[in-house]
């Protein structure tokens, strides 16, 4: 299956793209897509483990499951306001 | 029901236009909260010059919309607005706007401390520093 991963931020700055496609195989979660993306981008390794992740625009956990054509956001710590 | 007003904004903050629509007759006061850029001198001794935000619009918009709704199923809210800048917000220009319209004032006060704590901890917002020599720091809250 595939889907859409969005980083921004210094995680945007750091892997130098904003958007990527990803094919994972069935049933992946997202620690796997956290994985590959440590391995395509080794500059963003360190900061991955400070990160949240949203589905679809919703915070999830590192078990929640992908499905097919799912929008995946790599959150690092927030500072709005 | 609440009038609820949420927005992320690139132009700056007109303070008296978005005040405009809290006011109301069954209010009995209006609290505003401003989050404003303060001057700051980095390690390097170089100064402030700016803030840089930028947000995963789609879900800052939808979690800006989800917090008035909670703020005001948790108080008696009657008009609130909630804006936020994006792009570049020079020294002493206001990044945040919330005005809170309440009955009275204790509840619009706890209100608007709430909002502005959620949001900081949740939105998917960012901000990095300009420094004066060009350089950019990504704040990262502790």
């Amino acid at each position: 299956m595939r889907i859409r991963v969005k980083l921004f931020a210094i995680i945007k700055e750091r892997a130098g793209v904003d958007e990527l496609p990803l094919d994972l195989p069935a049933g992946a979660n997202v620690a796997a897509v956290e994985l590959a993306l440590k391995e395509m981008f080794p500059a963003i390794g360190g900061f991955l483990r400070q990160c949240a992740y949203a589905i679809n625009r919703e915070y999830v956990g590192a078990a929640a499951v992908l499905q097919e054509g799912d929008e995946l956001a790599v959150i690092p710590p927030v500072s709005g306001g | 029901m609440a009038r609820i007003v949420t927005e992320l904004q690139n132009a700056p903050i007109d303070v008296a236009a978005a005040l405009a629509p809290v006011y109301d007759a069954a209010a009995g006061g209006v609290t505003v909260f401003l989050g404003t850029t303060r001057a700051e001198r980095n390690a390097n001794g170089r100064d402030l010059i700016a803030l840089d935000y930028e947000a995963y619009e789609e879900m800052a918009k939808s979690q800006l919309a989800a917090l008035a709704a909670e703020a005001s199923r948790r108080w008696p809210i009657v008009a609130l607005t909630i804006l936020h800048r994006l792009g570049r917000v020079a020294l002493a220009e206001p990044s945040v706007l919330i005005a809170v319209a309440c009955p009275h004032r204790a509840e619009a006060f706890d209100a608007c401390r709430w909002i502005i704590d959620t949001l900081k901890k949740d939105a998917a917002i960012w901000k990095k520093e300009v420094w004066a020599d060009g350089s950019g720091t990504w704040v990262h809250p502790q």
